[in-house]
């Protein structure tokens, strides 16, 4: 079947496909443009090369089994997506959260958001053939994701925020590498604004590029730094306060214009921004409790011991559940038996353990959030990332469904590019910093 | 409490087209009648509510239940940072439902969406495709009796 755009271009314009496999088309979209010269007279896109069906998906997995679908939702800061999710059941539930494990998620999601702006920035920068920033963007980015996999295991499948709290507990030696990570970003932040403030190619490919005016951002339904770089300042952070974000002091950077040079400016400002809270989350977490090698006797052994009376001696866990001992789990984790995997050491060696260990993982057992709908959103890298569950009282969602604040934007970069040059589409592009993984679903 | 100065308020205006208002968890809902949508929307988008913002848009297949499809529809007010949640009600046998795209622009990607994935038309709608399928795709995902491993390769799959 003819696209509309094969339909009603002009019989002597030139059609050319941009993507879907195309270095500048992150991931894999098809924008098809209807040139005559080199200038935009139409352009249309189209997504879907990547879908996965993760709503399909999420209503056929229980609560706690879907979480590592939405690792993979936008792939650049897995840790705001898992929070998404995770508090969106917790409403459900009505969960308290313990305080620590909130600083802890608060610390873990500006992380990500820095690491997704870098990478924004970084692929659009490279885009515009600024290809030091992208290699020192890189470099900071390493950095924080060092944070990130020594406290969650992985760099990008982290599945680290859990219903109810965290998997773990902060990685013993956090302090150093969130320190030096915060100090190896600044710098790349200070060299990048020399590098590309005043740089003449680059303000000759963002300036007044890709212009969105404040209404007209609304009426696309746009979130989140986009939004911001047209002079609206919300926030999701602000303007609905979770976890322990009113007690932490930021500033909601705006743009002006609303053209890919504010976009990148807001982007670079909002890290500033992160970073700050980064530290004050630093100055108020503790040390963290988890121990460098968790010492005491083999699970197996305590099994033996346990056949008498109950064994004193503390057990040594798997290395994979470091930080998840028994002592530490209620400062991460929600007091509530039911929504919470139970301690390993109990499972191990008492019969309740291993009871309320079943129980949790059972089919039609486990997370059983009551009947009822409920919305919940966070800001996430890109804007508003919202979830809306509906629950028919069973360990399956019954509707899962994703509000992704990619696709709010993408479906306004034909507006965007209408009447433009086909070399303004690469930046207006990489300002919007689509990731198809949340966009397609 | 704003929200039921809100909700009293459109069941004032709209006596007969409002059929349910809830709270629940902090979200405000109202259930209205499926041609009302328009009226409503334009209304809400006046002031003094300004609900200048479409969030989102999404359907739920509640099979075996009469009518089967739910629109649920978020829109916002982003001076009085407040949410509403708009629900009606679509038959099987007539999905159709007026389209939003002249009032908001992203209606336009979200109903191809859930064209796509539910098989409700939009009146009204410019250009009503599929969004994430292909051209040529039978049947609609997301509905409840649409096979969970059910596979149409596009290219034959090799033995």
């Amino acid at each position: 079947m003819p696209t509309r755009l094969q339909r009603e271009a002009k019989p002597d314009s030139l059609l050319v496909n941009m993507g879907p496999s195309h270095p500048a088309m992150h991931g894999a979209v098809r924008i098809m443009l209807e040139l005559e010269g080199e200038r935009i007279l139409n352009s249309e896109l189209e997504v879907g090369y990547l879908h996965r069906g993760f709503e399909k998906l999420c209503e056929n997995r229980t609560f706690f089994n879907l979480l590592i679908y939405t690792d993979r939702l936008n792939y650049v800061s897995p840790l705001i997506n898992n929070l998404g999710y995770v508090m969106t059941v917790e409403k459900m539930l009505g969960l308290e959260v313990p305080e620590r494990a909130q600083y802890i998620r608060v610390l873990m999601s500006e992380l990500s958001r820095i690491s997704d702006h870098l990478t924004c920035l970084a692929a659009m920068a490279m885009e515009c053939g600024a290809f030091t920033v992208f290699l020192y963007k890189m470099k900071a980015r390493e950095f924080i994701w060092d944070v990130i996999e020594a406290t969650t295991g992985a760099r990008m499948t982290t599945s680290y925020i859990r219903i109810g709290g965290v998997r773990a507990d902060l990685d013993p030696d956090y302090r150093p590498a969130v320190q030096k990570a915060i100090l190896e970003t600044r710098k790349v932040l200070k060299d990048v604004h020399g590098l590309l403030d005043k740089n003449k190619i680059f303000l000759n490919r963002t300036r007044e590029i890709g212009l969105m005016t404040p209404e007209n951002a609304l009426n696309w339904g746009w979130t989140g730094p986009a939004l911001r770089s047209t002079g609206i300042a919300y926030d999701v952070r602000r303007a609905f306060p979770y976890l322990v974000y009113d007690r932490l002091k930021f500033d909601i950077p705006t743009g002006v214009r609303g053209d890919n040079y504010d976009r990148y400016m807001v982007r670079m400002k909002e890290m500033e921004q992160s970073l700050a809270i980064v530290e004050q989350c630093l100055e108020r977490l503790q040390k963290s409790s988890r121990p460098i090698m968790a010492g005491g006797i083999e699970p197996a052994d305590a099994i033996h011991a346990g056949r008498s009376q109950k064994p004193k001696e503390k057990i040594r866990l798997s290395p994979n559940l470091e930080g998840a001992e028994k002592d530490i789990t209620k400062d991460i984790l929600a007091a509530d038996g039911r929504y919470v995997v139970p301690p390993k050491e109990d499972t191990y060696t008492t019969i309740e353990g291993l009871i309320s260990h079943f129980k949790f993982f059972m089919t039609g057992q486990g997370i059983r959030p009551p009947k009822g709908e409920a919305y919940f959103s966070v800001e996430g890298g890109n804007g508003e990332l919202g979830y809306y569950i509906v629950s028919d009282g069973s360990d399956k969602p019954y509707r899962l469904h994703l509000r992704a604040p990619c696709l709010h934007l993408l479906a306004a970069l034909e507006e965007l590019i209408k009447g433009r040059y086909v070399a303004d589409v690469i930046p207006t592009f990489g300002s919007m910093n689509i990731i198809l993984g949340e966009l397609d679903r | 409490m704003e929200e039921t100065k809100l909700l009293d308020e459109l069941g004032k205006t709209f006596p007969d087209k409002i059929l349910e208002t809830s709270s629940f968890l902090g979200d405000t809902a109202v259930v209205i009648v499926w041609d009302a949508l328009l009226d409503i929307v334009n209304f809400l988008r006046k002031k003094p509510y300004e609900f200048n913002m479409l969030l989102d848009l999404t359907c739920v297949d509640y099979q075996g239940r009469s009518p089967r499809f739910e629109m649920v529809y978020h829109v916002f007010a982003l001076a009085a940072r407040k949410r509403l949640r708009i629900k009606l009600a679509v038959p099987d046998d007539q999905p159709v439902v007026d389209s939003l795209t002249p009032v908001w622009k992203n209606a336009n990607w979200l109903e191809r969406e859930v064209y796509d994935m539910f098989g409700i038309r939009f009146e009204g709608h410019p250009d009503l495709r599929r969004l994430f399928m292909y051209d040529g795709f039978e049947g609609h995902p997301l509905r409840k009796d649409y096979p969970l491993r059910k596979r149409q390769p596009l290219i034959p799959l090799r033995k």
